[in-house]
């Protein structure tokens, strides 16, 4: 789960990292009243899930109060990369003398929190460790230890050559560390941290996405998710205990299991058709699921036509089919439906089908190739 | 012959009680698997099914039934524990069952797992089955056959669709494992790969990956530098978008890392034959063994 820059900066202040005063409006008026509260000039960023804002135009300066409410009125309500600004950030613009990377990320390869700090900041780190790898630190911290002084140290004077900035970098390291492990982050990034003209270190933006198996036990960090930044049928999907992904095709897909998720999306591709999500109901799945998934994929208008793709393990495939002919009972579904089944209780799942009026396929590539066409027919 | 487990296994369930692990405990014991014991605080002196013991603790259920292998079915939030447990009690397997283990106890489980000589299979894994010998987690007993080809995998239900079309064509397995679908797991394809090459039991491999991380491009390097037999590879999610988690934690393409065409790229040129879809397994196994 990716948190906000204005959720970030609860978490970094919180922890103690140096960052400048100001905070998040929904309206001009606020904006504007935060302006006047920092005073000087400040920045004024929308909050979106989505690099690039500065070149979107999410970001403005503003001088007065005044032009604060301004940027904002401009800024609220616009559209970057499909998704809609409803909060800005009002912050203090700062005056900048050097800018800095520092990242804290969970590496799969190590299996341990990992540190990348680089004195190139304020760009896209992923360009940097491209073009200029030595520009890169990279450290591996043992998570039983933690960050240990020396470490910190290390990492901090590769960025600064003056011993107080550095000591002033080390500790920041360290807060970043305290915030990374305690609130279960797969990632945690200041970038740019910043040198201002007097010779401080401040962190100017704050980017943290929370490892989304955290949230059961921090309901806390759940109060977070910001779900008007999100597909809305992917937070009903949510709320359903279902894991799904709006695409842009027009084969819907309901499987159980991810990787045989993602391998029906492939072969639907493979057989020349557009899958229109990525669907898994999950292993032990009951009649409910099967309903909330097919009203969740119906009330796409680009699905042409439907496909179940079931291998009953746990599952099993007469759920499913009691699912299906519970939710043809309780609404329309006015496209074709595919059902590829096989596995646990099976016969009783192709009864249940019959009963219906439906087919059921045991062959998972003759179901692609059947719900394929049917979309091709139906466009 | 196999890997991992066989006819030497003698098994523990965690959580044996819960709704999973007794389902599941009670498949395992229909397949033949030797399980000994279970384990559920507060059930201490009952049994399972009438005739498996359960035990407070799993070093007690160690010492009085000379367990060597745990299975664990607990919620995610004592899962961690429930590993750490059973490497305390000196068990050599453990495999984690439970999916939605925080990353953040992973990083310190798997230090503390390989300090005391075990080996971790999961979280987030559909465990393992050796066909015919011991079946160690979830997967479905009656589409294996007993055999000699090798199978690895990220996936749970993909895992089955694969099996199914070798057993249809009368191809059998060694042994299958389900290494998990999180970012951060106990044993790695490469694992599995060393394991299987050293295995006279097996003659081919199949491997099942997926996008995110680069699991199977160091695999592919291994492949190369190890593997003497011969190798068949899939990886799911060429379609998958990038930035986003396609259900496995692990399964995410951040930036442009982690791609499916990356690791088929890897895959070929360490000269894996690459399946373009789930039935060509049973082709491409066909070719490469006699």
């Amino acid at each position: 789960m990716n948190l906000h820059e204005y959720q970030g900066r609860v978490l970094f202040r919180a922890a103690g990292i140096p960052m400048p005063d100001g905070d998040v409006a929904s309206t001009p008026s606020e904006a504007e009243s935060i302006a006047r509260r920092v005073g000087g000039t400040v920045v004024v960023k929308a909050q979106v899930h989505a690099g690039g804002r500065g070149k979107a135009g999410g970001v403005k300066l503003a001088k007065s109060p005044a032009e604060a409410a301004e940027a904002a009125g401009k800024i609220l309500g616009m559209t970057i990369k499909g998704l809609v600004v409803q909060k800005v950030l009002v912050v203090p613009a700062a005056d900048i003398a050097q800018e800095a990377y520092v990242g804290l990320i969970m590496d799969r390869a190590s299996q341990r929190p990992v540190f990348m700090v680089s004195p190139a900041g304020g760009i896209d780190i992923e360009e940097v460790a491209e073009k200029t790898p030595e520009k890169i630190l990279r450290l591996a911290v043992d998570p039983r230890y933690g960050l240990l002084p020396h470490q910190a140290l290390t990492l901090a004077l590769f960025l600064y050559k003056d011993i107080g900035q550095a000591r002033a970098a080390a500790k920041i390291m360290e807060q970043l560390y305290a915030v990374f492990t305690a609130n279960g982050c797969s990632l945690a990034e200041i970038n740019p941290l910043v040198t201002t003209p007097e010779g401080r270190i401040i962190a100017l933006d704050a980017k943290v996405s929370i490892d989304d198996n955290e949230l059961d036990r921090r309901p806390d960090l759940a109060l977070l998710r910001d779900e008007t930044a999100e597909e809305p049928s992917e937070v009903q999907a949510r709320r359903a205990n279902l894991t799904f992904i709006k695409l842009s095709g027009d084969v819907g897909c309901v499987v159980n299991g991810a990787g045989l998720a993602m391998a029906t999306m492939d072969l639907v591709k493979y057989y020349g058709g557009e899958p229109a999500n990525f669907l898994d109901i999950g292993g032990s799945s009951n009649p409910d699921k099967v309903v909330n998934a097919l009203r969740i994929i119906t009330s796409d208008p680009e699905v042409k036509a439907i496909l179940f793709n079931i291998f009953g393990g746990i599952t099993r495939t007469d759920d499913v089919a009691n699912g299906i002919k519970t939710a043809l009972a309780q609404f329309p579904v006015k496209v074709p439906i595919v059902v590829r089944l096989t596995g646990t209780n099976e016969v009783e799942a192709v009864k249940i089908l019959q009963g219906i009026g439906m087919k059921a396929l045991s062959d998972m590539d003759q179901a692609v190739q059947q719900v394929v066409a049917l979309a091709k027919e139906a466009a | 012959m196999s890997i991992f487990v066989d006819q030497t296994t003698r098994l523990v369930v965690q959580g044996i009680t819960g709704r999973d692990g007794s389902f599941h405990s009670k498949q395992m014991l229909e397949y033949g698997t030797q399980l000994v014991a279970g384990v559920t605080p507060g059930k201490g002196g009952l049994r399972f099914e009438g005739r498996v013991p359960i035990f407070n603790t799993v070093a007690e259920a160690v010492r009085e039934t000379g367990a060597n292998t745990s299975v664990i079915y607990v919620p995610p939030v004592g899962a961690a524990g429930a590993i750490y447990e059973a490497a305390d009690a000196g068990l050599g397997l453990i495999v984690c069952i439970t999916e939605g283990v925080p990353v953040m106890d992973m990083t310190r489980v798997l230090p503390y797992v390989r300090e005391r000589g075990a080996r971790l299979i999961g979280p987030n894994c559909p465990g393992l089955i050796t066909p015919g010998t011991a079946k160690v987690g979830i997967i479905p007993g009656n589409i294996c056959l007993p055999g000699r080809v090798g199978l690895v995998s990220r996936s749970g239900t993909l895992t089955y669709e694969v099996v199914n079309h070798l057993t249809r064509n009368g191809i059998g397995q060694s042994t299958c494992v389900g290494i998990g679908g999180d970012p951060l797991n106990g044993t790695s394809f490469i694992d599995c790969l060393r394991a299987f090459q050293d295995d006279l039991g097996t003659d081919a491999i199949v491997m099942m990956g997926e996008i995110g991380g680069t699991d199977e491009q160091d695999a592919a390097d291994f492949v190369r530098t190890y593997v003497r037999k011969p190798v068949v590879g899939f990886i799911a999610g060429q379609t998958a978008p990038p930035g986003r988690r396609m259900g496995h934690a692990g399964a995410i393409i951040s930036g442009a890392a982690g791609t499916a065409a990356e690791k088929i790229a890897a895959f070929e040129a360490a000269k894996i034959r690459v399946m373009k879809r789930p039935i060509d397994v049973v082709e491409l196994v066909q070719s490469v063994v006699k």
